[in-house]
């Protein structure tokens, strides 16, 4: 089992007209029976929304002195504006999910494995080898 | 010695034997190992001892077998000396009894295993440039830098490119199976245009024409592991069918279109392959793309003169094939059959109607010109022309617009012969 990122982003300036009220129950519907399908087959791992871009701040520096920046890392168009992690047993698993994801949200996903999950010290090797 | 090959002989079947072993060694390795770059160093150790062993003694009864083994105690080795060994030793040891290298392997789950390697080689999640030269590598056996060469980037661009593909395969976890039911006809659209794109790569330039004999061998074992597919059936027509013309293609190395010809130099047997391909593919009645445009060259192959083309049935074979690829190159492909059977008038209507959407594509031009001279504008045919040798994308698409584009002067010159 690997975990894979399914990712959605947002691009900075966009701001979606206010979805009618039925557009918007209808996708909380689609949502929340993709999120229900996902737990019942195991493969939801978390999940979450991000605020905005401008929400974020940087913090860089060292030796005592912290320097403070305000704004995402990376200045670019796109920002991820919500994830679900998932357990896949590989990439096509992954991408069967991530098109029930655009599916439900309408929207792009990129899919991205991890190299590692959990804390650094689950992925040290044990002593006796 | 008596009886031995002579030693030419010898290193051109050892060399036969790797081209053909390559794949299948490869894929079995994958399976053992669960890794392209350990599969890959093992088969390629294995055929450095090879090389030296049989051209003292000849070739072993199996010499695929012999790779494979000998790759597999390869690997072993290396892992053992990497610290991995023992533990990948007991993995191994309860999957199969210790195998004596004259053995011959199995052959029903390698075939297996060359169909996996195919579906993995092709995923669709890899950008198309590296779809096509992982298949060549580890499925067509060719080196780094002959794949290099093929595709006119640097031995290190070619080898990045490889090293990218098989980190994303590894990393994202791209499976190495065949895939399910319902993912099929998708991965295996890839699968065939990856092969497709081989055989076009090689296609107008015979310096790549080594590409062209290993498209049609990838596509003939993809017949042999997926013979219920009449699109990969298909597929082998067409490029069969293609490959029959080749005689005729380029005289003085420089190419020769369809309608001036010589049809006395084509390839009967290819065209017989391919027409019979063809007509078991009508029989089975689950038309494709592939099998449509395979229908499209039969027709074209089967009458000695061009005037004789049924180009009627062409135009109805572009019809279906638009139904299901709607597509402007299609449209365009239709426009020429068009013209050829309803005349010019239609087909410029047809070709102003796709003009928009291939506004960078020489063909158009150069269609818009043929299809311009036919109705009499000589100067707007001239300009079309011209805008095609601005687009053609290589020397030799640059060269037959050229060519075409002087007929028009000598048509335009009362005195010339037209």
């Amino acid at each position: 089992m690997s975990q894979y990122l399914l990712s959605t982003f947002a691009v900075e300036g966009e701001v979606p007209g206010a979805p009618a009220p039925e557009e918007m129950q209808e996708f909380m519907a689609r949502v929340l029976a993709l999120e229900a399908e996902m737990e019942s087959a195991g493969t939801f791992v978390f999940g979450g929304q991000l605020h905005g871009p401008d929400s974020a701040t940087v913090i860089s520096g060292s030796g005592g002195e912290t320097v403070m920046t305000d704004g995402p890392f990376v200045e670019a168009k796109e920002h991820i504006a919500g994830f679900y992690i998932i357990e896949a047993t590989d990439l096509d698993e992954a991408l069967e999910w991530a098109q029930k994801v655009v599916d439900a949200i309408r929207h792009p996903i990129e899919v991205r494995p991890f190299a590692a999950t959990g804390r650094v010290a689950d992925n040290m090797p044990s002593p006796d080898g | 010695m008596t009886g031995a090959p002579s030693p030419r002989g010898a290193v051109a079947d050892v060399e036969r034997v790797f081209r053909e072993a390559h794949g299948q060694a490869v894929a079995t390795l994958i399976r053992h190992f669960g890794d392209i770059t350990i599969a890959e160093d093992a088969v390629q150790d294995a055929f450095v001892v090879a090389s030296e062993k049989w051209k003292l003694d000849g070739l072993p009864p199996n010499p695929v077998g012999w790779i494979v083994t000998a790759a597999r105690n390869r690997a072993i080795d290396q892992l053992r000396r990497a610290g991995r060994g023992r533990e990948l030793e007991r993995e191994l040891d309860t999957q199969r009894p210790a195998v004596d290298i004259t053995e011959p392997e199995e052959s029903g789950p390698v075939e297996d295993d060359r169909l996996r390697l195919v579906f993995t080689c092709c995923h669709p999640s890899m950008r198309v440039e590296h779809r096509v030269a992982l298949t060549l590598r580890l499925l067509g056996g060719l080196s780094v830098p002959e794949i290099a060469r093929s595709f006119l980037v640097s031995e290190a661009a070619m080898a990045k490119r490889l090293v990218r593909a098989k980190y994303k395969i590894k990393a994202a976890g791209i499976p190495y199976r065949v895939p399910a039911e319902h993912d099929l006809p998708e991965r295996l659209r890839s699968v065939l245009t990856v092969v497709y794109l081989i055989y076009n790569t090689g296609a107008d330039d015979e310096l790549r024409a080594p590409l062209r004999a290993e498209a049609i061998r990838l596509a003939r074992s993809l017949v042999e592991l997926m013979p219920d597919e009449p699109e990969v059936a298909g597929l082998l027509a067409l490029l069969l069918l293609n490959e029959s013309r080749i005689p005729a293609r380029f005289v003085d190395g420089e190419p020769v279109l369809l309608a001036d010809q010589d049809r006395s130099v084509w390839d009967i047997d290819l065209i017989e392959q391919g027409t019979g391909l063809v007509r078991a593919c009508l029989r089975r009645n689950q038309p494709g793309p592939f099998q449509i445009q395979a229908a499209i060259q039969a027709v074209h192959c089967s009458t000695q003169h061009f005037e004789h083309t049924d180009w009627p049935q062409i135009v109805a074979l572009y019809d279906q094939l638009l139904s299901i690829l709607p597509n402007p190159i299609v449209s365009l492909n239709r426009a020429i059959a068009v013209g050829e059977a309803d005349g010019p008038e239609a087909a410029m209507k047809l070709v102003e109607e796709v003009a928009d959407d291939l506004t960078d594509y020489h063909i158009l031009h150069s269609t818009r010109g043929v299809t311009l001279e036919k109705l009499g504008r000589v100067d707007e045919a001239e300009a079309a022309f011209t805008r095609a040798i601005q687009l053609a994308p290589t020397d030799t698409d640059r060269r037959l617009i050229e060519r075409r584009m002087q007929r028009l002067a000598t048509g335009r010159d009362p005195s010339g012969r037209q």
